[in-house]
């Protein structure tokens, strides 16, 4: 087997033997089936009708061993090309690389936390309620809202499910509003939810010079149909938004006023979605500690005003007492879901990211009141200052509005162009807007993050002057 | 665990209340521990610019004051409650977690050390496809790995979860009806499914009809015959269904579905029952969802991250979401330009990281090891069916696949009900089976023990099954005043209902 391929089936060899995830051996089996009653395995595969049943086992390769299997996915995880191994990275756009501590990956590998299931059974299953409270608390904390949920799968599907409670909740409004500097994946996501039910609409909202979105066109689009408006900060192109404008006008038309983070390490340092006026905020955890890892398992989250609680998506803990009267938790208010209502549920969500939140609930604790917030400074700064220096460097910003930690440049050069010569050098320089918004071809996101040391910036300022003409 | 309680459990445990107060008896909510000036994390200094005041990067009105009621903790303070907290936990790895429906079986740890190699775990979504290329080929093998499994032509790695996978599905069905210009109202669903086929119908704009199952708790063909119109668009099917009966006519009920043009949705939450040994595109069926947190043993994580592959027949692989992985002349590529596609459900490609763990484990098992896995899950189910007949009663008599639904209609007549039986089972040792479900059962207890399970953990839980309707019929109130030994007692879910406290605040201290 080399071992960059998938290995051969056709070198399989079926050992009958005991098989190390198999605890029923052979003699195990024969007593058990005489037990049963059945002369042999097959007996109780009668119901299987005979002309469909495998003659041959399915063609995939194995059984591996350990150091087989280890062989294998080295050899695939050697063939990618990362950040901190071989490669800078400045890469962005909804998925930020952050340094997360040891003792996360530590405690969620525990039998206890890993392998267990939604705590259907409270009695058995306190450590992981109790987890999940926690969890929404912090994020009740972070959006400045004060109902938030046990997770959502990732936040393009959270603000789909934001979408579909704001037209829940609105009734005889139709019509939601959302802006074209939302991530283009959120956008298409919502798409997809949105497109089978028929008296949904979705209607996009543009930017102004400065990358925020246009006050004027959104006074212009909001009626008495439109249930909700939504708006990301910081938007995709990096700029803060300031959410308290935005929900003015939309709640001036009866409107609701959802906020989207794509990064959520922001929300320690700027103006909280409630404090800002929104009455649902969702988005995407993945910054508290979970790897980038290619795009998931991520987190969503979701918060919302308290007369919103009894209509929000997934799942919920809840405190309450034991038979003796001491505080145990819960999931609660599940007559919302669709194992009881089914076709008239609030959503069709089920399993979530438990054991992503419980990361995320880790590293808020670890980082805690002081820490999280110096390193959502600590990022502002390192981007800020790039930001500038790419300036000088023959980068001008393109949206002349506050960044956090991620912010668009215009390249005097084609953008591709650009990018392969840095790549050349081991630099993913940044991600490029051409793709999804025509019209900011020549622009292209930096995301700076603390995991950006200053000698990779130094590199970065250095290579684009080259190109930049200073 | 495996020790076997010939008396039951006494239901006074003598000085539980008075016991010292112990860390993960009683722990107190992190916020509640938290102490000023303590920190978990070592941060890198501010940078060059340490002097500028915030205010000059960001006007005032965007900044948020420091958020009071945030913790502040050392690391070893983390460390300690989270430690505390898991110990309130009952896990699959102490003993029978027999959800019917949720196969919790073994994760391998293999899976979990693979899925953090550096080159997966620090790839970048939006990486050009030249560096990433290690990925691509990933699942690149895991989508060849599920066809085979399958039978089906193509399969979409891109839902988060299998509610997910079901709603693509069922798009994707929407989808081929709209391109041949055709609108069909209806998606037939039988009374035994999960929620979630239901409520994923409703999203995808359909109305749903209910199938009643007949005595043998399947489908019955003239009834299908009948709902079967034209203006059906699917049959969502779950095989086996939730009692762990397998449709044994589910080669006529995929004739009448296409006799009238429709489509045969399978609910892939069961494929452990058959995997390796018949396959769902050789049963007819036309799309399908998988759980990988279920067969493919990536962990349930307390609730998720899960994994919701959709796999389809080659008539609806034009419809699957974007991007596939596809494979090129100059190696492997994300096709974002499928014109019929149902579009994206989530931001970039996947549950990565569960992909890497589910591709490990069918290498792990190899194409005879999976067949091996279906058939040592039959046997363990329709062993502890042996085991328990004539103590719980039996609703449905047909042969059992990888789960049995007993329910508690012989325990009833003491006043017992099934949520007493599951409590109960707590202090026995075990975690309670899935209750309640399907809700075409009354009282139903839905057992699911798994392959990875032993003879003798299957031989102390039937034992603790029938002590416990020992007791139903001669000490009722104790199994209604159970649990007894759990970390609390029987909690009051109305009172959390009725006026919920769904997080901590400072005032309630």
């Amino acid at each position: 087997m080399t071992e960059t391929q998938t290995p051969d089936p056709k070198k399989a060899v079926a050992s009958e033997g005991g098989h190390r995830y198999l605890p029923i051996g052979e003699v195990d089996q024969r007593e058990m089936l005489e037990a049963i009653g059945a002369a042999s395995i097959e007996d109780l595969f009668a119901s299987l009708p005979e002309a469909i049943r495998l003659q041959q086992p399915v063609n995939v390769a194995g059984p591996l061993s350990d150091q087989e299997l280890r062989s294998y996915l080295h050899g695939l995880e050697e063939r990618n090309q990362v950040a901190g191994r071989n490669l800078s990275s400045f890469l962005g756009a909804g998925a930020y690389r952050h340094d997360s501590p040891a003792v996360i990956d530590s405690l969620i590998t525990r039998s206890e936390f890993l392998t267990v299931y939604t705590p259907y059974q409270p009695e058995v299953s306190q450590g992981t309620l109790q987890a999940i409270f926690e969890f929404q608390t912090f994020m009740s904390l972070l959006t400045g809202l004060p109902v938030a949920n046990a997770s959502l799968y990732e936040g393009a599907s959270a603000l789909a499910e934001a979408a579909l409670m704001a037209y829940r909740v609105q009734r005889k409004r139709h019509k939601v509003i959302v802006a074209g500097s939302i991530h283009p994946h959120y956008r298409a996501t919502l798409d997809t939810y949105a497109k089978n039910l028929e008296d949904l609409e979705v209607v996009e909202v543009g930017w102004d010079a400065t990358g925020r979105v246009d006050l004027e066109a959104l006074e212009a689009l909001l009626d008495d149909d439109t249930a909700a408006v939504a708006v990301q900060s910081p938007n995709h192109f990096g700029v803060v938004e300031g959410w308290s404008r935005v929900s003015e006008v939309a709640h001036k038309a009866g409107a609701l006023s959802i906020g989207v983070v794509a990064e959520a390490l922001s929300m320690a340092l700027l103006q909280s979605p409630g404090d800002g006026g929104c009455d649902i905020a969702v988005g995407e955890a993945q910054s508290f500690g979970l790897p980038v890892s290619f795009g998931g398992p991520y987190l969503g989250f979701m918060a919302a005003r308290d007369e919103y609680k009894r209509s929000l998506p997934g799942r919920l803990a809840g405190q309450t007492v034991d038979a003796l009267g001491k505080r145990a938790f819960v999931l609660t208010l599940a007559t919302r879901e669709q194992h009881i209502r089914r076709e008239k549920a609030t959503s069709n969500i089920c399993t979530n990211q438990a054991l992503c939140a419980l990361a995320a609930t880790i590293y808020l604790s670890l980082h805690g009141k002081v820490g999280l917030r110096r390193l959502a400074e600590i990022n502002l700064r390192r981007a800020t200052t790039t930001r500038r220096r790419l300036a000088e460097a023959g980068f001008p910003v393109r949206f002349d509005a506050p960044c956090f930690n991620e912010f668009a440049v215009r390249s005097p050069r084609p953008v591709p162009e650009v990018l392969a010569h840095l790549e050349a050098r081991g630099i993913l320089g940044g991600v490029p807007l051409g793709g999804d918004y025509p019209d900011l071809e020549d622009t292209f996101l930096v995301a700076v993050t603390e995991c950006n040391q200053p000698a990779e910036l130094d590199r970065l300022v250095a290579e684009l002057a080259t190109l930049g003409g200073k | 665990m495996a020790e076997t309680h010939d008396t039951p459990p006494v239901p006074e445990v003598p000085g539980l209340e008075h016991t010292p107060e112990i860390g993960w008896r009683n722990p107190k909510l992190l916020f509640e521990t938290s102490r000023p000036g303590r920190l978990g994390v070592q941060l890198p200094p501010i940078g060059t610019v340490d002097d500028t005041p915030l205010a000059t990067l960001l006007p005032e009105e965007l900044l948020r004051p420091a958020i009071d009621g945030m913790p502040e903790l050392s690391e070893v303070d983390v460390v300690r409650h989270f430690t505390r907290l898991s110990r309130r936990n009952y896990t699959p790895e102490l003993g029978l977690y027999p959800l019917g429906s949720c196969t919790m079986k073994y994760n391998p740890r293999i899976n979990e050390e693979a899925a953090r190699y550096p080159g997966f775990a620090n790839s970048h979504p939006l990486q050009p496809a030249s560096t990433v290329q290690g990925n691509l080929a990933l699942c690149w093998a895991l989508e060849e790995a599920l066809r085979e499994i399958t039978g089906l032509s193509r399969v979409s790695l891109h839902p988060a979860a299998g509610a997910q996978g079901e709603f693509a599905g069922i798009q994707m069905v929407q989808a081929a009806f709209a391109k041949r210009g055709e609108k069909r109202r209806y998606v037939l669903i039988p009374d035994s499914a999960h929620g979630t086929n239901p409520a994923s119908a409703h999203f995808a704009g359909f109305e749903v009809q209910e199938l009643l199952s007949n005595e043998h708790g399947t489908l019955d063909l003239e009834d299908l015959e009948r709902a079967m119109t034209e203006d059906v668009a699917a049959l969502m099917l779950t095989v086996p269904n939730t009692l762990g009966v397998f449709e044994n006519h589910i080669l006529e009920i995929a004739r009448i579905v296409h006799g009238k043009g429709g489509y045969l949705y399978c609910d892939g939450a069961n494929l452990n029952a058959f995997v390796g040994k018949v396959r769902p595109g050789d049963m007819g069926v036309d799309v399908l969802h998988l759980n990988l947190h279920k067969t493919f043993t990536t962990p349930h994580g307390g609730g998720g991250p899960g994994a919701g592959p959709v796999a389809v027949a080659a008539e609806l692989a034009p419809f699957l979401p974007v991007p596939t992985v596809e494979k090129g002349e100059d190696g492997f590529y994300l096709d974002f330009d499928r014109p019929d596609s149902i579009g994206r459900l989530r931001s970039f490609h996947g549950q990565f990281g569960m992909l890497v763990r589910a591709l490990a484990y069918i290498l792990a098992m190899g194409g005879r090891g999976l067949a091996r896995v279906a058939e040592t899950a039959v046997l363990n189910a329709n062993y502890l069916r042996k085991g328990l007949e004539g103590h719980y009663h039996l609703p449905h008599d047909s042969p059992a696949m990888h789960e049995v639904v007993f329910n508690d209609k012989s325990q009833a007549e003491f006043g017992v009900t099934t949520m007493d039986i599951a409590k109960r089972m707590m202090d026995y040792g075990f975690h309670p089976p899935t209750v309640y479900f399907p809700i075409s059962i009354s009282g139903a207890l839905m057992i699911e023990p798994t392959e990875t399970v032993a003879k003798e953990d299957l031989d102390s839980f039937i034992e603790a099954m029938r002590a416990i309707a020992r007791e139903a019929e001669t000490a009722p109130d104790l199994v209604k005043g159970a649990p007894y030994t759990t970390p609390v007692r029987r909690c009051d879910e109305v009172a959390a209902a009725r006026k919920p406290i769904l997080r901590w605040t400072p005032e309630a201290g």
